[in-house]
Order: C-alpha cells, then sequence, then structure tokens
C-alpha cells in the first residue's frame, strides 16, 4: 500500500457544470497533454412499477471506499500513460438529471484515455462501496444495484 | 473478542442502526453471520458482503479485525 495521501474524491450533492468546466480549465497550463477523456454519471429519471424516481440519495463506506478510489487510482497511473486523473463522486441526494461521478483522464495520447476511462469507470462500479437509494416522487424508496 | 460491526444501506435499514458492538467468542466469519442472522432474521434473504478491516471477505476467514462492515450491492456512479 502506498502512503501517498489519499485525494479527496466525495462531494455533497450533485456535481455542478461549472465545476466541471472549471476543472477543464485548471489543466490548459499543462501542455504535454494532448487528450482528456471525460465520463459523467448522471441520475436517471427510471420508471419502476409506475413510479418515477425523482433521486438518488448516496451513502458511502467512507473509509473503505476512499482506500478504493486510492487503488484504482495507482493502477490507472502503473497501466495506462496518465498525465493526471480525477475522481468525483457524489454523497447525499442528487435529483434526476444532475451528475454523481465525474471522471476525468488526461494523456499525451488520445488512444490512452479512451481505454484509461473505461478501466476506471468499470472498476468504479465494480469495488467502490457506494449505496444508492432510489427515491421516488410519493417519497417512497428502493435501493439500487449497479449492473 | 469486540467486533465493530458497521451496517450500510439496505442493511442498516433492517438492522435499524449505523454502528454496534458484537460481542463474538467463534473463529470463522461464518459463524459471526450466524450470529448477525439470528439477531436479524430479515438479513437471512439479503444479498451482501462482508468487509474485514475494509477488505472484503469469505466466510471460511477467520475473524480477526476489529472493524466488520456488512455491504450491500454496490451502486457507485
Amino acid at each position: 500500500m502506498s502512503d501517498k495521501k489519499l485525494k479527496t474524491v466525495f462531494k455533497e450533492g450533485a456535481i455542478s457544470s461549472e465545476f466541471i468546466g472549471e476543472a477543464i480549465a485548471k489543466h490548459q497550463t499543462k501542455t504535454s497533454i494532448g487528450a482528456h477523456n471525460i465520463f459523467l454519471g448522471q441520475v436517471r429519471a427510471d420508471v419502476i412499477n409506475g413510479k418515477t424516481v425523482s433521486a438518488i440519495e448516496y451513502t458511502a463506506y467512507e473509509d473503505m471506499a476512499n482506500q478504493k478510489f486510492h487503488e484504482i487510482r495507482e493502477v490507472a497511473f502503473e497501466k495506462f500513460e496518465l498525465t493526471c486523473m480525477h475522481i468525483y463522486h457524489s454523497l447525499g441526494v442528487v435529483k434526476a438529471g444532475e451528475i454523481c461521478l465525474f471522471v476525468f483522464v488526461s494523456s499525451p495520447r488520445r488512444k490512452v484515455v479512451f481505454d484509461a476511462l473505461e478501466f476506471i469507470v468499470e472498476e468504479i462500479k465494480a469495488n467502490v462501496p457506494v449505496f444508492g437509494k432510489e427515491i421516488f416522487e410519493d417519497d417512497t424508496h428502493q435501493w439500487k444495484k449497479n449492473t | 473478542m469486540k467486533i465493530t460491526v458497521k451496517y450500510f444501506g439496505m442493511i442498516a435499514e433492517i438492522t435499524q442502526c449505523d454502528e454496534e458492538i458484537i460481542d463474538f467468542s467463534g473463529s470463522m466469519m461464518s459463524e459471526f453471520l450466524k450470529i448477525v442472522h439470528s439477531k436479524y432474521p430479515e438479513l437471512k434473504n439479503k444479498d451482501f458482503q462482508i468487509a474485514q478491516n475494509q477488505e472484503l471477505v469469505a466466510l471460511k476467514t477467520s475473524v480477526t479485525g476489529q472493524e466488520l462492515a456488512l455491504l450491500p450491492p454496490f451502486a457507485g456512479g
């Protein structure tokens, strides 16, 4: 295990487009980068048994989740030629249509960022203990499972 | 030994607490699971994994940890 400081991944509430825009702008000084790739997870207004999802409330086993995010980050840097990578995941209530996951990878070359981004997002979905409570418009709920 | 047990998501909804201390005198995770099931019979029908000191473990693992967590299916992203 690396003793590098764990990065902050979790953010309270939705991830705004302003935040995403600023994250892109901050990379303009890093002129060795030739390609960025971005994944945005958005809350879907699924209709389940006639009821519409209005929001998802995210909770996490935060200590373990931060450790897992850190491991994913370390493996991604080892596997792919990345200049930088950032992961942000929401906690708390995120309404349908809002962004709950923002993964941002950068590299000198485009092919690297396609492969790296898919690897990172799939690892997050499979291995990070985040839980989602799908809240319906009538305030009832069900627990979401990744598919 | 006294073990801090953490509950999340739908599991916490059933146990009606996020965390508790369970006194455990066995050795295997499978024995620990029996205690959990007898305390919360509703969990027998639920899908969850167990993490010991923040690592997922199998039922044939020895209980060594100070902290166990019952984790329902992940839904990140």
